[in-house]
């Protein structure tokens, strides 16, 4: 099922095979810095078809989007990086973390919902205090819970559950 | 100039609610038609569900876009990670008539239809636009003079394939925005650099994500600034209380004080600094806050 880096990107119109390994994205790469994510070395092993789903640098990356603005080829490298992560989520791997971030959209329709200390600081400041969002209509939550089950993203954030160890992440 | 609704996206309404109620009173003082956005949820976040599933951040993203469709008024963000995901699925589904179709068919079950008739705004480039540092100039009721590191923030420019807002390495619309309230903006080492939040890094690598907040705190420290003003909640979350988790995983403390543009804005056009959450920060100095009053 599950397809090769190389073809992956391709029917995204997105291909790394221009690439000249020049490097320029590595070096304008501030997670790199910090981190073992190495943005050239991604994109030749993605080229070379090596199986980049398993790389715990994909999510290293903050799509900054720096390297793709400069990179002389004009290869779309984070469009790129979502791809081949999108593939990784597919395969059952997602970071805990993430997950959780899933889940709270699922729930509540906010990846940060409201909570007991910001309903005090918006009555603080003269506001109501639930904001104009699905925080306060029913119905709209009800059309994105809908919505995340249609897709099929409630049962794909489940897949991943207890997949880590496997992921090696 | 197009009527629009305020997104709020998450972190604003329920972490900066400040920045809210500023950008609100801005709407209001220089008189641009806007509403709110009811019912709107979560962007979705870029990071994590662009990297998770395309056709499910397109759906979520479109849904916002047509309830501002519904009425006719274009979409205004006062984040770049909102402005980076409803702008960027909204550029997709407008040329991408097969990804369109599938967000359509789930749109379907809820009664809602995307037809691509509306833009995405932010709120900078809305202000740098429309209205023009000019303007603004000439409607504030006092000057600001505060020396302040302005941070862009990665997604209000980039990809620049899908805006119009000209040069990434040495961008200036939102330098002139802040110093038309009096403000000088002081240049510093590697402004252009991401504050080390988005894609997912800040809620699973938290570490990694300070060290390169901490980069940019550095060298704004370096250029002795009175604060920082950005165009995010996410980059002001990540500025703000990433001074305090700086500060308690790493034994280094910075106090820089740190201001959306609606909320230095809302003070200069007149209004105090409390009635827009300034003092709700994690890093708050009295001393700036007053230095703040007209
Ligand atoms: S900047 Fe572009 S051409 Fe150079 S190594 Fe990176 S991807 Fe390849
Ligand atoms: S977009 Fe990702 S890989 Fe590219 S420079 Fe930024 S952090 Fe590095």
């Amino acid at each position: 099922m599950t397809k090769e880096p190389v073809k992956l990107l391709d029917d995204e119109g997105l291909t790394f095979l221009t690439c000249m390994q020049c490097g320029t994205c590595t070096g304008s790469c501030p997670s790199g810095r910090y981190t073992s994510l190495n943005t050239r070395r991604i994109v030749l092993s993605a080229r070379r078809n090596k199986d980049v789903y398993h790389d715990k640098d994909l999510w290293m990356c903050t799509t900054c989007y720096q390297c793709q603005e400069r990179c002389p080829r004009g290869i779309n490298i984070v469009d790129g990086i979502l791809a081949l992560r999108t593939e990784s989520v597919h395969m059952g791997l997602m970071l805990p973390d993430h997950r959780k971030v899933a889940g709270l959209v699922i729930e509540k329709g906010h990846a940060v919902p409201i909570n007991d200390t910001n309903r005090d600081k918006r009555k603080k400041l003269g506001m109501d205090e639930l904001p104009e969002t699905v925080h306060k209509y029913p119905d709209a939550l009800d059309q994105v819970k809908k919505l995340l089950i249609a897709t099929g993203f409630v049962q794909l954030v489940k897949d991943t559950e207890g997949k880590e160890k496997e992921g090696g992440q | 100039m197009k009527p629009v609704s305020l997104f709020l996206g998450c972190i604003i309404p329920n972490r900066y609610p400040g920045i809210e109620k500023a950008t609100k009173l801005v709407l209001d003082g220089l008189g641009i038609d806007w509403t709110d956005l009811a019912g709107a949820s979560c962007c979705p976040a870029p990071g994590v569900f662009r990297s998770f599933d395309k056709v499910t951040w397109l759906t979520l993203a479109a849904r916002n876009i047509v309830l501002s469709e519904q009425m006719n008024r274009d979409v205004l963000t006062i984040c770049n990670g909102c402005f980076g995901s409803l702008t960027d699925a909204n550029h997709e589904l407008k040329h991408d008539q097969g990804l369109a179709r599938q967000v359509n068919k789930h749109l379907a079950e809820v009664d809602m239809k995307y037809n691509g008739s509306v833009e995405v705004r932010h709120i900078i480039e809305f202000l740098s636009k429309e209205i023009g540092p000019g303007t603004i100039k000439e409607t504030i009721k006092h000057q600001l003079d505060l020396k302040v590191a302005l941070h862009y923030g990665c997604h209000l420019i980039k990809p620049s394939k899908e805006r119009d807002l000209g040069t990434v390495e040495n961008p200036v619309f939102f330098d002139e925005l802040v110093e038309a309230l009096g403000a000088q903006s002081i240049d510093y080492e590697d402004k252009m650099a991401c504050c080390g939040a988005g894609g997912g890094v800040r809620s699973a690598l938290l570490d990694t994500s300070l060290e390169m907040a901490e980069a940019k705190l550095q060298h704004i420290a370096e250029a002795g600034v009175d604060c920082i003003v950005n165009a995010c909640p996410f980059c002001h979350l990540q500025l703000d209380f990433g001074q305090v988790e700086i500060k308690d995983k790493f034994g280094h403390e910075y106090n820089i004080p740190v201001l959306h543009y609606s909320q230095l804005l809302a003070i200069a056009m007149g209004h105090s600094p409390e009635e827009v959450g300034v003092d709700l920060n994690f890093i708050t100095d009295a001393q700036f806050i007053d230095r703040l009053r007209g």
